[in-house]
């Protein structure tokens, strides 16, 4: 059976004639056990889907079934049973110490006994948290705040979790240490949909959606769409002139001919159109070489991101045009 | 002649028992991207705002544009713009009403005010948005005129505080063109993020570790300082589990995951490539698809430097 299952979902805000369509019409299957990542630029809609998923937010079309329950039918109760939501804003209370939201949230949900007393041990555990049962939930750091978060929303043992931007703000080490907890998560069975801007985290998904203005540009295991990138990515081996990398910067921003650059390291990458390789090579020249380069999955979504900006642009001029 | 900018001496902070900064140095010099890095509550916030005159140090001094923090905090504050993660515009208002009132709130009016108005929205690249409504944003717009308020009273230097936390990459990018500019126009910039890639893009870069400036120097010099040695990177089945057993491997410094995959550090005066790949390969119920060499990144400078401070406090006990 899907976890999560939508079909035609979309919301729409505001009233005619000035409607923004946040979210399309998007069909998506998620299997149960699965980590799934929905990725994209700001206003992509990725936080109206979650919502919706979450019961949160109704869809003006389609409809959502959740481990087979219509979180806005007869069964919205139950849907609160099954669903854990972590939510992009400060979501705990401030005054509150660690145990007490975690009590807080216990008895919002009507747990108690045996199971509970197990359950937020483990959590405790589990989140590192155990040490700072008594620090209130404003004097803890971004990653703690976060953890707390998660354990938060996983003390009724949901079979779904769902987290916008978990690691928004959150160092390093903290990410690594939230992404590890996920990872026990779905080992266990449990499904998981977060949204990240962070692209090496989108890598770290079973599957990701790309999406862009309220639809899903593609959809598969983040390799797959590595892969598919039919363009030529290239490292700019730079040369040893003085501010090479400052003024190769600056000869690749400014180029029409690049698609998407990112820093590597202390050098660059950039994304070409194939066959337009020799021209970039000739805007660079003297500053550094062209060697190919593995693409990444920044490379892929900047990639799909400027054409379609490019699209949509070249589109408008012909309206205009016409 | 290199001109300071700001200047830090034994700078410290304490709240009641917790030491939030603990006897900081370093300078900055006119012009330069100075990246301050560290984790959640390791005193990047609490340096900023001593160095903006909000926050008096409790030990130690610092010059800022040639003013005491202690001593002149208003003149401090005349000279700095700042921007913070959590930056206040006025929704309701428009783009070209939030920064007139910046303006008004720095004492300026009339053609003054307009005129600089325009050119502020020349340089933040949002002339054709100046009558939008703040409301109709996205972040990374948003972002971008936060950081046109913080520059509009000209200030020579401008503390910039993860001003691009949780946008996206196509926007950050946008937004660090904008840094590289001001930069080279001369206004110093002191800013934080947790993005490793932007650090990247700092002159010099300075590790906070629990209120200490651990380590302080260029991007390449911080990564052969903290991370010597040779990297690979793994990538394939079972490498994330098998990660201990990685660890234990003959010549192997450190085994981390990355992305979705393994980076392994190893001495090369004790190993070879191929022996390496030979140990990862021959581990059970591990399926190795590649193998690259890559250079060591900032993050694995962030996580050494704060793997061994952990490591000198479990030696050290309570000091």
């Amino acid at each position: 059976m899907s976890s999560i299952l939508a079909t035609t979902l979309g919301r729409d805000f505001g009233k005619a004639p000035s409607v923004n369509r946040a979210v399309g019409e998007i069909s998506l299957e998620i299997p149960r056990g699965e980590l799934f990542g929905l990725i994209g630029p700001d206003g992509a809609g990725k936080t109206t889907l979650l919502r919706m998923m979450a019961g949160l937010l109704p869809p003006t079309r389609g409809s959502v079934r959740v481990e087979g329950i219509d979180p806005f039918g007869k069964e919205a109760d139950h849907a609160r049973d099954v669903i854990g939501l972590v939510p992009q804003e400060h979501s705990l209370y401030g005054d509150l110490s660690v145990g007490e939201n975690l009590d807080f949230f216990a008895d919002l949900y009507g747990l108690t006994g045996d199971d509970l007393r197990t359950r937020r041990d483990r959590l405790l555990s589990i989140t590192r948290l155990g040490p700072f049962q008594a620090r209130r939930a404003s004097q803890l750091s971004g990653g703690m705040y976060k953890k707390l978060a998660v354990a938060c929303a996983l003390l009724h043992q949901p079979e779904v979790l769902l987290l916008d931007e978990p690691t928004n703000g959150v160092d390093p080490p903290s990410r690594r240490e939230l992404w590890e907890l996920l990872y026990e998560f779905v080992e266990g069975g449990m499904t998981v949909v977060v949204t990240t801007p962070y692209m090496d985290e989108a890598t770290r998904c079973h599957r990701v959606a790309l999406m862009d203005r309220g639809e899903f540009i593609a959809l598969a295991p983040p390799q797959q769409l590595i892969d598919s990138l039919d363009a030529a990515v290239l490292e700019v081996a730079l040369a040893s002139v003085p501010e090479a990398r400052e003024k190769a910067t600056a000869v690749v921003e400014a180029s029409p001919l690049v698609v998407a650059s990112s820093p590597l390291g202390a050098s660059l990458r950039v994304v070409v159109e194939r066959g337009n390789e020799p021209a970039v090579a000739a805007e660079l020249a003297g500053l550094g070489t062209l060697v190919p380069a593995a693409a990444s999955f920044e490379d892929l979504f900047l990639t799909a991101i400027a054409r379609r900006e490019r699209d949509a642009k070249s589109s408008t001029a012909r309206k205009e045009a016409a | 002649m290199t001109v300071r900018s700001i200047v830090v001496e034994g700078l410290g902070r304490r709240f009641g028992d917790f030491v939030a900064v603990r006897d900081v140095s370093f300078h900055v010099e006119k012009g330069e991207i100075f990246g301050y890095l560290g984790a959640n509550g390791a005193g990047k916030s609490t340096t900023i705002r001593m160095l903006s005159g909000l926050l008096e140090p409790t030990s130690g001094r610092a010059l800022v544009a040639g003013h005491d923090i202690a001593k002149a905090p208003d003149k401090v504050k005349a000279s700095i713009g700042y921007m913070s993660q959590k930056f206040s515009l006025y929704l309701d208002l428009t783009v070209r009403e939030n920064l007139e009132f910046f303006g008004g709130i720095y004492g300026s009016w009339g053609r003054a005010l307009s005129r600089r108005v325009d050119e502020t929205l020349e340089s933040i690249d949002m002339r054709s948005l100046a009558e939008t409504s703040t409301a109709a944003l996205p972040g990374g717009l948003r972002q971008r005129l936060a950081l046109g308020s913080a520059l509009f009273h000209k200030p020579p230097i401008v503390f910039l505080d993860e001003p691009t936390a949780g946008v996206d990459p196509a926007s950050r990018r946008e937004f660090w063109k904008l840094i590289r500019g001001i930069s080279s126009a001369g206004t110093t910039v002191f800013v934080t993020t947790h993005y490793m890639d932007e650090a990247e893009y700092c002159a010099r870069i300075g590790l906070m570790v629990a209120g200490k400036l651990v380590a302080l120097d260029t991007p390449a010099a911080l990564k052969s300082e903290w991370v010597p040695g040779r990297i690979l990177r793994f990538e394939g089945e079972g490498l994330v589990r098998a990660l201990s057993e990685i660890r234990r491997t003959h010549g192997v410094v450190e085994a981390q995951s990355f992305g979705n995959g393994v980076h392994v550090r190893f001495d090369p005066g004790h190993t070879t490539d191929q022996s390496v790949l030979a140990a990862v390969a021959a581990l059970p119920a591990v399926k190795v698809r590649l193998t690259e060499p890559v250079e060591a990144t900032l993050e694995d400078v962030f996580l050494a430097a704060a793997d061994r401070k952990a490591e000198d406090a479990v030696r050290g006990g309570a000091s």
